[in-house]
């Protein structure tokens, strides 16, 4: 087996390959699972012992800009979702319009962020606020980092795409790049109901 | 063309879910707001994972390995709070 730039593969058998690629992925979702579970684990003991503090703060977020983020975030899923089905029926101009429509929504995701964050920033609310605020900071910064990573890996599979690297019978990369995005709208879709709805 | 239909008709879903979840937060529901909006959160989160991150077609390796973490966290969770609800 060789792979397309004619180095030997380490595997013979590329289903075999593509199997190994995808556990790879998950075992790494694992480490992503207990990086943000720290941190949920935070939230809750602090929630949980200053309950009054979590309401009166998560008064001060903006429940439509968190909303109209969540429906942006399970947009540009579908779009992976889409791109992906698209490119194992072999439609490489179809993967590439959802590539570039995940990278824009996830543009829009952080410029909104950065809109949300500017505007705390000058009502006077920072992480070292309160407790509430800096797990918000952190925990939706570390989110948007995730974003942010996940935006540049969708770059490098368009470039890849723009190449022809992927077709019916190999599209592995597209595969484990998008099982990590729809991760990240995982994570989003527990970060929005705690910070702007219930905190 | 299935495929493409059922991603759509979970999108669909998803958007409705986050949009109910956005109008009961305004409703008072006393505790029971913190317990909605989990439910439906949880909900939303299934239907990611099992569809648009295919685990609904995957093999018993791929669900152990997407299944461990929880456990994990679960225990995470429990233990610490096992400390600092009874201090």
């Amino acid at each position: 087996m060789e792979n397309r730039k004619g180095k030997a593969e380490a595997f013979a058998d590329p289903m075999v390959s593509y199997e190994s690629a995808k556990l790879g992925i998950w075992v790494f979702l694992m480490t992503e699972v207990l990086l943000f579970g720290g941190l949920f684990m935070t939230y809750t003991v602090f929630r949980i012992k200053y309950p009054e503090l979590f309401h009166q703060d998560h008064l001060k977020l903006n429940r439509t800009f968190g909303m109209v983020n969540t429906l942006v975030l399970i947009t540009s899923s579908l779009s992976v979702a889409v791109g992906i089905a698209g490119i194992r029926r072999g439609r490489q101009a179809l993967l590439k319009v959802c590539l570039v429509v995940t990278m824009l929504l996830g543009a829009t995701f952080l410029t909104i962020k950065y809109f949300e964050w500017s505007d705390d920033f000058a009502r006077g609310l920072y992480p070292r606020t309160d407790v509430f605020f800096s797990l918000y900071f952190v925990m939706v910064g570390l989110h948007g980092i995730h974003v942010f990573a996940g935006i540049c890996v969708m770059a490098v599979m368009l470039v890849m795409a723009q190449r022809g690297a992927f077709n019916k019978a190999y599209s592995t990369p597209v595969e484990i790049t998008g099982v990590y995005w729809h991760f990240v709208d995982l994570v989003w879709i527990y970060l929005f109901p705690m910070f702007y709805l219930i905190g | 063309m299935a495929a493409y239909a059922k991603f759509i008709a979970v999108w669909a879903a998803l958007l409705v879910l986050t949009v109910i979840t956005w109008q009961v937060s305004y409703i008072d529901l006393g505790m029971m707001n913190v317990v909605v909006a989990l439910i439906i959160a949880s909900v939303k989160a299934s239907l990611v994972a099992l569809i648009f991150m295919h685990l609904k077609y995957e093999n018993a390796l791929v669900w152990a390995f997407a299944v461990f973490p929880l456990f994990f966290l679960t225990l995470i969770i429990m233990g610490t709070l096992s400390d600092t609800l009874f201090r």
